[in-house]
């Protein structure tokens, strides 16, 4: 069904334009996200992003959640940032009862946010392996990502949205395999690591495709208010786990990976690099978890004092804000998630017109967009 | 600059601002003042707040507010304007989407769901629901289907 605006659109449109949909359902908008591209030969020169297919109005159902039910709402908007998501809700309501969490709960905390990066980071690199037309890296991400899951499963009881984050620290204790096996998973990684190397970043079609494509300048990075790998590829530094360092980032050792070049093949570089930090991070705790309680004492029912509260914390795609207006009662008075993708997705226009049809599956894939946390 | 500096440099562009303290330096002003103090924020050098990280409405019942959280990378201050629309009836504020090029979709969002018209926008139509849709995040909205109940 063709709507109003669509008609006005075909109307307005040249002789010589394209008018193209590409999705709901197309495979390389990894959900469904719909784009209205028009198109002068094969040259993209506008294009329009239509949302709301998976719009579950979240925000409107925290505000009928308590402060321990709503952080499981969230898990389902980025759903291979899940951990990080109820890290931040967690946080928010933290910071509402002033509430300092046990060391031990951090740790593990920072922990799991690490293995999700990387589940995740692996899922992308299978993903874009696809997308640009080679179907091995599809099978080597997902063969090492399973691992990292595996553990999840057996700490967490579940494998994607993990809920395992409640205010005060984590809902239980870990696995006692789960030192162990977290080893397992780092060694095997190490050094199938290379070898994801070999598949794609030195594949001269690969790099043929990213290079030089879809230059996103430093200026309209700030402008659109990207973050995460995004920005980082056009050398803005924006990791909110080094500029406003929370539950224990502060006393970790690693890098802000950071590219100048603002093309795919940079954010891409960005997202592999990320990954060995990621695994610096996890060597130095994964040992040194202290011992003690794993979550703080709270009481049954909370209740936030009259205020606002804001918390922020870094997901595989860019950052997250929560955003917490609280009246004085049991509940959210308003919940607002900022979410890194919903920003990244308005920068696509600056990336894709004036390159070709075909490039736009290499800016989408090197985006990383998951459109649950888009529409919310 | 620390809040107390900025507090002095808000008050010495727009005098009639309501200044309160939490996390950030949260700053209420009236609507149809907002763009020339975001526009003061964006462009004067000492303060250059360049990042929108975040642009929201709230409905406190009777008056509405829509939120806008920046940040200056050079400076590293926050702070919070807080534009307060009286009439619900007709909401209105100047966009910021000229100053922000991030503002152009939150913008879509915050009028999708509160129903706040934002003037000059370019392109500021429904963003998720249809356009039969009433505005859900308000307070006042009647859930037909009751799939939230409150």
């Amino acid at each position: 069904m063709i709507d109003k605006e669509e008609i006005e659109d075909l109307t307005q449109a040249h002789e010589e334009d394209f008018i193209l949909n590409v999705g709901p359902q197309h495979p390389s908008t990894h959900g469904v996200l719909r784009l209205k591209i028009k198109l002068q030969g094969e040259t993209v020169t506008h294009i329009e992003p239509h949302l709301g297919y998976i719009h579950r109005s979240i925000e409107k159902m925290c505000e009928a959640s308590s402060y321990r039910n709503f952080i499981y709402l969230t898990s389902r908007m980025d759903y291979l940032s899940a951990h990080m998501n109820n890290q931040a809700c967690a946080m928010v309501v933290e910071k509402g009862l002033q509430l300092e969490i046990p060391k031990r709960a951090k740790v593990i905390r920072i922990l799991m946010s690490e293995l999700t990066r990387l589940a995740s980071h692996q899922l992308w690199w299978a993903c874009t392996g696809l997308d640009l037309g080679a179907t091995t890296p599809f099978f080597v991400g997902f063969r090492d990502r399973e691992v990292i899951l595996d553990i999840f499963d057996e700490t967490c009881g579940s494998r994607l949205t993990m809920d395992y984050n409640v205010p005060g620290g984590i809902m239980f204790d870990i696995h006692p395999n789960f030192q162990k096996n977290v080893h397992a998973f780092l060694k095997g990684f190490k050094k199938n690591l290379p070898e994801y190397h070999q598949l794609l970043t030195g594949n001269v079609i690969f790099q043929n495709r990213t290079k030089g494509v879809g230059y996103l300048s430093p200026e309209d990075t700030i402008s659109f208010g990207c973050s995460g790998p995004t920005a980082r590829g056009s050398g803005v530094s924006c990791d909110i786990r080094k500029w406003q360092p929370y539950d224990g980032y502060e006393d970790v050792q690693f890098n802000e990976v950071l590219e100048t070049a603002g093309d795919c093949y940079a954010r891409y570089l960005v997202r592999m690099r990320e990954m060995e930090e990621s695994v610096k991070i996890i060597e130095q705790l994964i040992d040194n978890i202290p011992e003690g309680d794993f979550q703080a004492k709270t009481k049954a029912v909370l209740k936030l004092p009259k205020g606002e509260f804001y918390s922020r914390v870094e997901t595989a795609r860019g950052e997250l804000g929560v955003y917490l207006v609280s009246d004085g009662t049991s509940k959210p008075y308003r919940m607002k998630f900022r979410s890194p993708n919903f920003s990244n997705l308005s920068a696509l226009r600056e990336i894709a017109v004036g390159g070709k049809i075909g490039d736009l599956v290499a800016n989408m894939a090197m985006l990383d967009l998951v459109i649950p946390d888009i529409d919310r | 600059m620390t809040n107390e500096e900025l507090k002095i440099f808000i008050s010495a562009h727009t005098p009639e601002v309501v200044f309160e303290e939490s996390q950030f330096l949260n700053t209420t002003i009236s609507f149809d003042k907002l763009y020339s103090l975001a526009k003061h924020l964006r462009t004067n050098p000492d303060a250059d707040f360049d990042y929108l990280f975040c642009l929201s409405g709230v409905d406190w019942k009777d008056h509405m507010l829509v939120v806008y959280h920046l940040t200056s990378r050079k400076h590293k201050h926050n702070v919070v304007l807080k534009a307060k629309i009286t009439d619900r009836v007709n909401p209105e504020v100047h966009t910021v989407c000229d100053i922000w090029k991030t503002a152009e979709l939150h913008e879509r969002e915050v009028y999708d769901l509160f129903g706040i018209k934002f003037t000059e926008h370019p392109d500021l139509r429904r963003l998720f629901l249809d356009d039969t849709w009433g505005f859900p995040l308000r307070k006042d909205y009647k859930d037909d289907v009751t799939i939230v109940q409150l």
